[in-house]
C-alpha cells in the first residue's frame, strides 16, 4: 500500500466548481512521484489537496494508512508532512539559519544536527547562514525553502514547482539534491514543468489533464510510452 | 567663550528637548509599527492608548503616593509605571478579542481595520476622560532638575544656563533601556523570531506551525508596554492632557511612515527626524545669533522660522518630502 495517497479526489477551491476529479496521487515510501501535466491541469491543485489547502468533498487523504483528510495543513505538518511552496517559500527578511529555525517551529527538541544535515546537502547555505534569505539568488533560495522544510524531518516532503525560475544549470543540481533527499529515506511527491527531466528521475509519474489523471505509471514507462512524448513531451 | 555660550543655548533649547522629544516619539513610533508590520494596519488608536496607560500609570502613582510610597528622587511614576503597562495590556487584549479578532477571522482588508481602530479610538478616548477627566495633570514628584540653570551658571561662569531635567534624562535613558530589550526579543527569541517570521511572510509562518493567535497577543502586549512608556515619559516631560495625547497620533504616525513602516530600526531614526525638525524649525534662533555674530549684524528679528503652534506641518511637512524622495521611507519599510 502506498505510503501517501490521494484516492479519488473530488473538489476545488472554497465553494468554486470542482477543479479535481476522481484524482488519485500515491507514493510510496522512500520513492520520487511527480505530477506532470499541461498548464491548468490541475497539478498544483492536486498537491494542495493533497496537503489539506483545499476542500475535497469526495475521496480520501491517507498517510501511511492514517485517514487525515480532515486535518488542517499545520496539522499534517505536525504529522510528518513538509511542503514547499511554488513562490513566497522563504522568510525574506530573515537570515538564512533563522528561515531554517522557523522551519524547526514545531520542534521541541534539539535541532542542531538537522541543521548540520541541511547544511551539508545544501553547502552553500552554511556560507550564507547569517544573510538575509531575500538576498539570495533563486537557486538558492529554492535551496533555503526545501531546507526550511526539511528542518520538521518530514516523512513526505511536498515540492510544487522547486525550478520554476531558476537557469538549467543550477535545476539539475536542485533534481540531484531532491534525489539525495529521496535517497535518505524521505518521501518526495513534487510537481514539474519541465516534464522530462522530472520524469528521468521520478519512480512514479502522473499526467493529468483537467484535473483528471490521464496517465499514471513509472516514470521510465511514461517516457517511453509515444502518446505521452508525443502530448506532453514535446517528441 | 561666545561661541560655547551659544553652543548652551542651543543645547538647552533645541539639542536636549529635541533629543527627549525624539525618544518619545520613537517609543510611540515602534508601538505602531509593531502593530502595522504584524497585524498588518495603522493603528489610529494608538495616541489614545497612550493616554489610558499614562492614565492608568497616573492613578497608580497617587495611591502610591497616598501610602507614602515613594522612589526617592526619582519619580514615583517609574514605580507605578510596569501596573500600567498590565492594566494597558489587560485593555488591548480585551479590545483585540472583542473587536480585531471578529475582523481578523473574516480576512477584513487592512483600510477597514483603520476604520475600525478609529472607533476604538473614540471609546479610548471617551473611556480615559470618563475616568480622569479633559485636564492636565501632573504627577512628576522627586528631584526635578539634575542641573539647573542656575547652578551651571555658577558652576562654569558662563553667561548662559543648561538646564538638565531628571525627566529628560529618564526618558533617554528608559528609551534606550525599552529599545534594546525589544531588539533583544526580537532577534533573539524564539517568539520574536516567529513574530518577524509572520510579519515577513503570513502563510509560510502557518505552514511552520507558528500559532498566529500568540503571535497576535504577544505584539498587542509590547504595544501596551510602549504605548504606556511612552505615554508616561511624555507625562513626566511636559503634562498629561487626553487631547494632547490624541493630537500626538500626528508626529507619531509621522515618524513611523518617515522612517518606513514596519521596520522598527526606521521608527526609531523617523522619531528623531520628526522632532528635531519640529524643534529647529520652531526655534527662535535669535539668542544663538547673538552669540555668533558681530553686533552690527545682530538680528532684530526672533529668526523663528515658524511660530509652535503650526509644529504639526512641519510633521507633514518632512513627511511629504521623504515620500516624494523615498517611498518606502528612509529605511526600507513595507509598501501599502
Amino acid at each position: 500500500m502506498a505510503f501517501l495517497i490521494g484516492d479519488g479526489m473530488t473538489g476545488g477551491y472554497g465553494a468554486g466548481p470542482d477543479i479535481l476529479h476522481d484524482c488519485t496521487i500515491a507514493v510510496d515510501k522512500g520513492e520520487i512521484a511527480v505530477i506532470v501535466g499541461p498548464n491548468g491541469a490541475g497539478k498544483s491543485t492536486a498537491m494542495k489537496a493533497v496537503f489539506g489547502m483545499l476542500n475535497i468533498h469526495t475521496g480520501a487523504v491517507r498517510l501511511d494508512g492514517e485517514d487525515i483528510t480532515s486535518l488542517s495543513p499545520q496539522a499534517r505538518v505536525a504529522k510528518g508532512m513538509g511542503f514547499v511552496p511554488q513562490t513566497h517559500n522563504i522568510f525574506t527578511s530573515m537570515t538564512v539559519e533563522e528561515n531554517l529555525e522557523m522551519g524547526a517551529f514545531l520542534r521541541r527538541d534539539e535541532i542542531a544536527d538537522t541543521m548540520a544535515q541541511v547544511y551539508d546537502l545544501f553547502p552553500i547555505l552554511k556560507e550564507k547562514r547569517m544573510q538575509p534569505a531575500g538576498e539570495l539568488s533563486g537557486g538558492q533560495r529554492q535551496q533555503v525553502a526545501v531546507g526550511r522544510a526539511l528542518m520538521t524531518q518530514p516523512k513526505v516532503l511536498m515540492l510544487d514547482e522547486p525550478t520554476a525560475g531558476v537557469s538549467p544549470i543550477v535545476m539539475d543540481e536542485l533534481f540531484d539534491r531532491i534525489i539525495e533527499v529521496a535517497r535518505a529515506g524521505i518521501t518526495i511527491l513534487m510537481v514539474e514543468q519541465n516534464a522530462r527531466q522530472a520524469l528521468e528521475i521520478a519512480d512514479k509519474g502522473y499526467v493529468l489533464v483537467q484535473g483528471r489523471n490521464r496517465f499514471s505509471d513509472t516514470g521510465k514507462a511514461l517516457m517511453a510510452d509515444p502518446e505521452v512524448r508525443r502530448s506532453f513531451l514535446g517528441g | 567663550m561666545d561661541a560655547i555660550n551659544a553652543l548652551v543655548v542651543l543645547a538647552n533649547f533645541v539639542l536636549i528637548p529635541a533629543v527627549t522629544y525624539g525618544s518619545q516619539l520613537a517609543l510611540g513610533a515602534l508601538g505602531v509599527t509593531l502593530i502595522y508590520g504584524i497585524l498588518r494596519f495603522s493603528n489610529f488608536a494608538h495616541g489614545d492608548t497612550m493616554a489610558f496607560g499614562t492614565m492608568t500609570t497616573i492613578l497608580f502613582t497617587w495611591w502610591f503616593q497616598s501610602m507614602g510610597i515613594s522612589f526617592g528622587p526619582l519619580p514615583t511614576a517609574l514605580l507605578a509605571l510596569p501596573f500600567g503597562i498590565a492594566g494597558t495590556a489587560l485593555l488591548l487584549l480585551g479590545t483585540d478579542r472583542v473587536v480585531y479578532k471578529f475582523y481578523r477571522a473574516q480576512k477584513a482588508a487592512p483600510v477597514i481595520l483603520v476604520i475600525v481602530s478609529m472607533g476604538v479610538m473614540f471609546i479610548m478616548n471617551g473611556l480615559v476622560r470618563f475616568i480622569i477627566g479633559p485636564d492636565d495633570q501632573n504627577f512628576l514628584d522627586g528631584e526635578r532638575f539634575i542641573i539647573s540653570a542656575r547652578d551651571f551658571k555658577t558652576l562654569t561662569g558662563l553667561s548662559e544656563g543648561l538646564a538638565l531635567k531628571t525627566s529628560q534624562v529618564i526618558t533617554v535613558v528608559t528609551a534606550i533601556i525599552v529599545v534594546a530589550l525589544l531588539f533583544w526579543f526580537l532577534q533573539k527569541t524564539r517568539t520574536g523570531k516567529s513574530m518577524r517570521a509572520y510579519s515577513d511572510n503570513e502563510d509560510l509562518a502557518l505552514l511552520s506551525g507558528i500559532n498566529p493567535e500568540r503571535v497576535v497577543a504577544v505584539t498587542w502586549i509590547l504595544v501596551a508596554a510602549l504605548a504606556t512608556v511612552a505615554g508616561v515619559l511624555y507625562g513626566l516631560d511636559k503634562s498629561f492632557k487626553p487631547f494632547t495625547y490624541f493630537q500626538l497620533l500626528l508626529p507619531i504616525f509621522a515618524s513611523a511612515i518617515v522612517g518606513g513602516l514596519g521596520n522598527p530600526l526606521g521608527a526609531i531614526a523617523g522619531g528623531f527626524v520628526i522632532a528635531f525638525s519640529e524643534v529647529t524649525v520652531t526655534y527662535a534662533f535669535k539668542k544663538v545669533l547673538k552669540y555668533l555674530m558681530p553686533e552690527s549684524l545682530e538680528p532684530s528679528g526672533l529668526v523663528q522660522l515658524m511660530s509652535t503652534d503650526y509644529k504639526f506641518a512641519v510633521s507633514f511637512a518632512i513627511l511629504i518630502i521623504v515620500l516624494l524622495f523615498k517611498p518606502t521611507g528612509l529605511f526600507k519599510g513595507q509598501s501599502v
